[in-house]
């Protein structure tokens, strides 16, 4: 099962037609799948009327007012006040202008999104730092209990979120970790290091042996055989599992919504409430959206390969 | 004599070295223990001492945000009233509506599109990617957006149903008519996790060795014939394990039917998830929530176990 067996069909060979329909088919439901997040990126670059319109506007004249809402805060202003400012410098100023508004600062957009990235990448180089030594000794020692170890690790993961989230709602506010970068940090790589550990052990396996063996036998202690052998073979793993670490940190919003509220507050739970006067300003939220999966849509494309293996924490391998 | 004196020699030159150079180094058992101490502490920090405290809580009528009010053992009384709350088995039961329809949907949808990726036509690696794009998104912020495909009137869902049936796009809104809603989240999970199953499935038809087929051919077995004795079957352990994975996860199921619905109209969304995060962080009954926590818990665990089973089952195939 572990290895994808495909060698060239002979008898069994699909037919050309019947290739062709599964192709139109499948390009069909592409097609249907992408579209509601095609909607999403187009509505990034609507005037907030053409977002609302009926019926929903395909063609437009794009604007980067989304965008300009999104990374400033505005306020209206009177005739009287506007008409004593000096010109507007900035294209997001003219066009806060052209609705009697000016913009008074800067959004908490770009705070929210450095937590997110900060959070992320400090979680994924703690779950795989400890995952991949963690890996290591199941992969290669008699651990005593080791299958009860390593479905210990796994069943941590299946807790539903809000469940685990009262007491350590609990015990955060008793250490001041609520709201706190590090707080978070440790969370998402407590919740990460059971996908690492299960993830790395798996890479960690098909690593033959001998190699380490092979190095300890010219003299290398265990640590160095581990350090510069072991670790340079299962680099694409652990790139691998890095990325999935990643995007588990990066997506999550049940904990933030709970345990953050300023100072740490990921994305997430950020761009549901951009809000303008009356109501979600859809151009800013839909143009907070995009910025936030392009990240996502890089890391798919880089992943393809070890998809598979990631997402059924290393059950099916290709 | 004189041929065994170098040979010991040599031997005895040759052993002591990687020996010697394991004796400086720490033994493999401590550095078992040191690699495995860093996980083991931190999931038992941040997740067993939170679960024994949960555990200590549900027994008591605690209560989060009175965090000086006297508090006093209860038993089981928390469990009890859990138990016995009609509110918690109709969430029950909505989450059991949710979790039996997107998987049947998503099976059904993601197991077709296997099959036919599986023709490997021309540019299939380009539409798999595309197709496997909504599974990588946030699934909070994929709720926040599809609330938006769903507003009445002016949201493409609508106007594309519309398009399609003829029906008045402001005639209904998925979002806020209780008939409609269960399944306005279900449409969205579906959307979201098809290439799941899609995925686990191409693995398993990918797995079939084509000497079955060609011995099937041999044997004239129809092409039906061929599907229901060969392929179903052999790629029914991978099914098992997307519907095990997607069941655990929908069970659990918060983040995107909060930003969706919130649990509304009424309270014909409202999962288990949510139903424990309005009483644990907005009622506030800390004791009460634990104990509804703690069964979750349970409930969750046998699945992993099954989950297990069916893994190793797969795994030994």
């Amino acid at each position: 099962m572990s290895q994808g067996i495909s060698t060239a069909h002979s008898v069994v060979e699909p037919s050309a037609t019947s290739r062709w329909v599964a192709g139109l088919l499948v390009a069909l439901y592409a097609l249907i799948t992408i579209t509601p997040l095609a909607w999403i990126i187009l509505t990034g670059f609507k005037s907030p009327s053409d977002a609302i319109s009926y019926p929903p506007k395909v063609w437009f004249e794009p604007t980067t007012q989304g965008y300009c809402n999104l990374f400033t805060t505005r306020s209206r202003q009177t005739p009287e006040y506007l008409a004593a400012l000096p010109p507007a410098t900035g294209k997001c100023d003219q066009m806060a202008r052209a609705e009697s508004m000016v913009v008074v600062g800067n959004s908490n957009y770009i705070p929210r999104f450095v937590n997110s990235l900060i959070i992320a990448f400090g979680s994924t180089v703690l779950s795989v730092g400890f995952g991949v030594m963690a890996a290591y000794a199941f992969s290669r020692f008699k651990v005593p209990l080791k299958d009860d170890l390593l479905f210990f690790i796994l069943s941590t993961r299946m807790m539903p979120p809000i469940a685990v989230a009262i007491p350590i709602y609990l015990m955060y506010r008793e250490l001041g970790l609520s709201d706190t970068r590090t707080g978070m940090i440790l969370l998402y790589t407590a919740v990460n290091i059971s996908l690492a550990v299960w993830l790395l052990k798996g890479f960690i396996d098909e690593i033959p042996r001998e190699y380490e063996e092979a190095a300890m036998v010219d003299g290398y202690t265990r640590l160095q055989a581990f350090r510069k052998v072991v670790l340079p073979q299962a680099t694409t793993g652990i790139v691998a599992t890095a990325i999935f670490c990643l995007i588990f940190a990066w997506n999550e919003y049940a904990f933030a919504v709970l345990l953050t509220s300023g100072e740490a507050q990921t994305a997430p739970p950020f761009i549901p409430i951009i809000i303008g006067e009356g109501g979600q300003d859809w151009p800013a939220v839909a143009a907070g959206t995009t910025l936030f999966l392009v990240p996502i849509l890089v890391f798919t494309v880089l992943l393809r390969k070890h998809l598979l293996r990631g997402i059924t924490f290393g059950a099916v391998r290709k | 004599m004189s041929t065994k004196a170098p040979l010991a020699d040599r031997i005895a030159k040759a052993t002591p070295a990687p020996l010697a150079s394991r004796m400086r180094g720490l033994s493999d058992r401590s550095i078992a223990w040191l690699f495995i101490g860093p996980t083991m502490a931190l999931l038992l920090a941040i997740n067993i001492f939170p679960l024994i405290w949960t555990i200590k809580l549900s027994f008591t009528n605690y209560r989060a945000n009175r965090p000086n009010a006297e508090v006093s053992d209860i038993g089981i009384d928390n469990y009890v009233s859990v138990l016995t709350d009609p509110d918690i088995w109709i969430a029950m039961q909505t989450t059991a509506h949710f979790v039996f329809w997107t998987i049947a949907l998503q099976t059904l949808i993601g197991f077709s599109l296997a099959f036919l990726l599986d023709r490997k036509f021309r540019g299939h690696g380009f539409w798999t990617t595309l197709i496997l794009i909504p599974m990588m998104l946030s699934p909070a912020v994929v709720g926040n957006f599809w609330a938006f495909l769903y507003q009445p009137q002016t949201g493409l869902f609508n106007a594309v149903v519309a398009a399609l049936t003829g029906v008045s796009p402001s005639s209904f809104s998925m979002l806020g008519e209780v008939k409609l809603a269960p399944w306005a989240i279900i449409i969205v999970d579906t959307w979201m996790w098809t290439p799941y199953v899609m995925l686990i499935c191409l693995a398993g038809l990918r797995s079939i060795p084509d000497y079955i087929y060609e011995a099937a051919e041999v044997d004239r077995a129809s092409r039906l014939r061929q599907f229901w004795s060969i392929t179903l079957p052999m790629v029914l352990p991978f099914i098992m394990l997307a519907v095990l994975f997607r069941g655990i996860e929908n069970f659990k199921m918060f983040d995107m039917v909060n930003l969706l619905t919130s649990g509304g109209p009424g309270s014909t969304t409202e999962l288990a998830s949510i139903t424990l995060k309005r009483e644990a962080f907005e009622k506030w009954r800390t004791g009460y929530s634990s104990a509804f926590a703690i069964i979750l818990f349970v409930a969750v665990f046998g699945m992993a176990n099954m989950y297990v089973k069916a893994l190793n089952y797969v795994k030994t195939r």
